[in-house]
């Protein structure tokens, strides 16, 4: 073992316990966030299904599942990730290992109690900030807890240069405290502002959350770990930088639909922005092949670079649905239809998820010291996540665009529309089922690698205690 | 960007421009935001929502309503109508024979087609209206119509496949949502649009609709709300608020379904949800109701 490999074991070592305790929250709420998504969709093959159970309601149900994917899955796995790239980049143990220990349990109690709020008819009417008061307070508190921690780490690199997939990490810390604050004082405050101004709130909020914010860290991480897994530099610096710049200036104007109740101002602004966002988009597409290619082939039987690689890639087709929702002439078809929650389930599973799924299987077995228990059905997962995603979204997006075109023409009665919508609907949850499959997947390596660690530990600990006590001999 | 203090500054300028964009900006502009009056008229719009629905309001969000339902129509534009009420001391065909005359002006060209067809099929019945024309054209031709001895009115119409399926009679405007708290506009329509289901319907059909929806729309992809209701055995007297369900959806004989408070706060809510009234910045004549048809 040389030097270099030393320090990064010690690395992953030092993250071991926060990451065990990020992932494993995430990788539960993932699975019940996917069962509760399947519970909605029910209501469209049975509509009294839960007629008489206000708990799983479709609208309770859905709310909860998109916020336990938000908050319970793609944020603390996203915070695990860029802690350990942090300390990794830094060369640096990670700072303060006990801060984002105690931070996971209080994010992952704060879920639940959001959760348990939304299923009780609590939740705020907010679409993506359904959580009630007390849970986005404890969500904030952790978030900054965390925050703390990885700038600990990351002011004591010893590097001092800055890596591309900083950039997108520093901006996404700094990023988070900033909308989720406004959003929650200017909407759920004792004094919330009044009228659309609280829907033109939102919609910024829920495109920097849901677009700008996942695409940070996950693009970041993708920064991280193509070069690392293609084993060549990113291709290259300065069409990162650019795609950096852009993203940030043009991202985080966009989200005001086409036809919203407000000034036209607003909505004529999202749409020059989500015009312009092409550029990163595009250059951010180039970066993932250029760094990629010649290793495709190769690698292509790892589950880390496929997961990554096929990320990078559904983030872009992602991103081009919302630019296709943006466009004036587009938008008339694809507003108030399936396609929206196409282009956000997405960016959430085929981007995000993805993508993560990719790095948690890289990190993971490092920082823990095990391998996971059934390594080969990261591949398995794969594969099947892929199948779902294509039987999840393509009904949904061409779905979308027979209801938009239907909805323009007022000869069709909208009864006859919803029921064309339903065959769609039904393929739908097909997709959904696999994707829970893969979904359990993952939790069962995630727990069985922590039931593995936590054995190893009851094990050292018995030892301890076992072992006979250094005794000295008293002299009579 | 070599070091963290570049990045952060690079990422404070560019995220805080969104901020000053769609946060700061929206609170000054729309934040201050007054009732308004209705437009050629001294009523105030919108009047804040009665208490019942107020408490459904919150019901409808607790059950994330918003999830299925828009609350915004959208509209493609506004043509102008000409509604013809008398003809004064002029004899249909000499009418249609000025029209004639009239259409050959050069500012009629452009609409001269389609007017010219819809007064040949005009059988001299009044009121006769005459639609598709844009604001100059019709303004144009109203002038030289009274000047010719005969009475006529603008009337203006919004257009667009949201309209023609009467969901509402114009545009969802900011004003329309001043009273609401949450304000929950939906962003799909898995169910119709709600903008305008207050003068749609009537108290009855919402909560026989809410309670059983295929018993009234068929084949309605909406789930049933029953536990909205609560099923009881009928006491001394039948109660005044059971609903009067067709057989198939009734409760067995000696029962009876009464709506919780839940249930009627959501349907005084929905029928709280008339957003019809013509204003400044989304201008309609108002058509003359016909009170024999709700």
């Amino acid at each position: 073992m040389n030097e270099n490999e030393k320090i990064d074991s010690a690395v992953d070592a030092s993250c071991r316990v926060p990451l065990l305790a990020l992932f494993g929250g995430a990788a539960l709420w993932l699975v019940v966030g996917l069962a509760l998504a399947i519970v909605a969709s029910l209501t469209f093959h049975k509509p009294d299904m839960f007629a008489d159970c206000p708990w799983l309601t479709y609208g309770r149900a859905l709310a909860a599942a998109n916020d336990l994917l938000l908050y319970g899955f793609c944020i603390p796995t996203g915070l695990g990730v860029m802690l350990w790239i942090f300390a990794r980049l830094s060369q640096a143990e990670l700072c303060l290992p006990l801060v984002p220990i105690a931070a996971a349990n209080i994010w992952h109690l704060g879920v639940l109690i959001g959760t348990v709020a939304i299923l009780i008819g609590d939740s705020t009417g907010f679409m993506w900030l359904e959580f009630p008061r007390g849970s986005s307070v404890l969500l904030f508190a952790a978030f900054l807890l965390i925050a703390i921690s990885a700038f600990a780490t990351f002011g004591a690199r010893r590097d001092r240069e800055l890596q591309p997939a900083h950039w997108f990490l520093l901006a996404a810390v700094f990023w988070f405290p900033w909308i989720y604050s406004t959003a929650n004082l200017l909407l759920l405050a004792s004094h919330p502002v009044r009228g659309v101004t609280q829907a033109v709130i939102d919609w910024w909020f829920s495109n920097n959350m849901v677009f700008v914010w996942l695409a940070l860290v996950g693009i970041g991480t993708a920064f991280y770990f193509l070069p690392k897994l293609a084993g060549r530099p990113l291709q290259n610096r300065y069409y990162a930088l650019f795609a950096f710049w852009t993203f940030i200036l043009f991202g985080t104007w966009c989200g005001i639909p086409h036809d919203a109740p407000v000034p036209a101002w607003l909505p004529a602004s999202s749409a020059v922005a989500s015009a312009l966002l092409i550029l990163p988009l595009f250059i951010i597409e180039f970066i993932g092949w250029r760094t990629a290619w010649g290793s495709v082939k190769s690698k292509w039987d790892s589950g880390p670079f496929c997961f990554v690689g096929s990320g990078v890639d559904f983030f872009f087709l992602s991103g081009l649905m919302l630019v296709a929702m943006a466009c004036p002439q587009i938008s008339r078809a694809t507003e108030f239809t399936w396609f929206g929650p196409a282009q956000i389930q997405l960016q959430f599973l085929g981007f995000f998820a993805m993508t993560m799924f990719g790095a948690v299987y890289y990190i993971l077995p490092r920082t823990a010291g095990f391998d996971f228990p059934f390594p080969k059905l990261a591949r398995v997962q794969f594969w099947i996540s892929l199948f779902g995603l294509a039987l999840f979204i393509l009904p949904l997006a061409i779905g979308g665009v027979e209801q938009g075109m239907k909805l323009q023409n007022s000869q069709i009665p909208f009864a006859d529309i919803s029921n064309s919508m339903l065959p769609y609907l039904r393929v739908s949850t097909t997709g959904q089922l696999l994707l829970l499959l893969g979904g359990l997947i993952f939790a069962l390596n995630v727990f069985g690698l922590t039931l593995k660690w936590k054995m190893a530990v009851l094990k050292k600990l018995l030892a301890a205690i076992k072992a006979p006590l250094e005794t000295e001999e008293v002299k009579a | 960007m070599k070091t963290g203090f570049r990045v952060f500054l690079a990422a404070f300028i560019a995220l805080g421009a969104s901020w000053c964009g769609f946060v700061l900006a929206p609170v000054l502009q729309l934040g201050t935001e007054k009732q308004t009056t209705v437009l050629n008229s001294s009523d105030i719009y919108p009047e804040q929502r009665p208490g019942a629905a107020t408490l459904g309001l919150q019901v409808y969000r607790a059950n994330d309503c918003a999830a299925c339902h828009t609350t915004q129509v959208r509209q493609d534009g506004v043509t102008c109508q000409i509604s013809l009420t008398s003809l004064g001391k002029n004899e249909p065909a000499e009418f249609k024979k000025f029209i004639a005359s009239l259409l050959e002006l050069p500012q009629f060209r452009a609409c001269s087609n389609s007017v010219t067809a819809e007064f040949q099929a005009w059988n001299g019945e009044l009121p006769e209206t005459v639609t598709n024309l844009d604001a100059d054209e019709a303004g144009d031709m109203i002038q030289h119509i009274n000047a010719g001895g005969c009475k006529a009115e603008v009337q203006v119409v919004a257009t667009g496949a949201d309209i023609a399926r009467g969901w509402g009679s114009r545009r969802s405007v900011a004003e329309d949502f001043l009273w609401d708290d949450p304000v929950q506009l939906g962003d799909i329509r898995v169910g119709p649009d709600l903008a305008n289901v207050g003068a749609r319907y009537d108290l009855n059909w919402q909560l026989q609709h809410l309670y059983a929806p295929q018993s009234l729309v068929k084949n309605s992809a909406m789930p049933p709300f029953r536990f909205l209701f609560q099923v009881r055995k009928i006491g001394s007297t039948p109660s005044p608020d059971a609903l009067n369900l067709p057989a198939a959806f009734a409760p067995p004989a000696g029962y009876e379904v009464v709506p919780t408070d839940d249930a009627k706060n959501l349907a005084a809510y929905l029928l709280s949800l008339r957003a019809d009234v013509p204003l400044y910045d989304a201008p309609f004549t108002r058509e003359i109701v016909d009170t024999n048809n709700p």
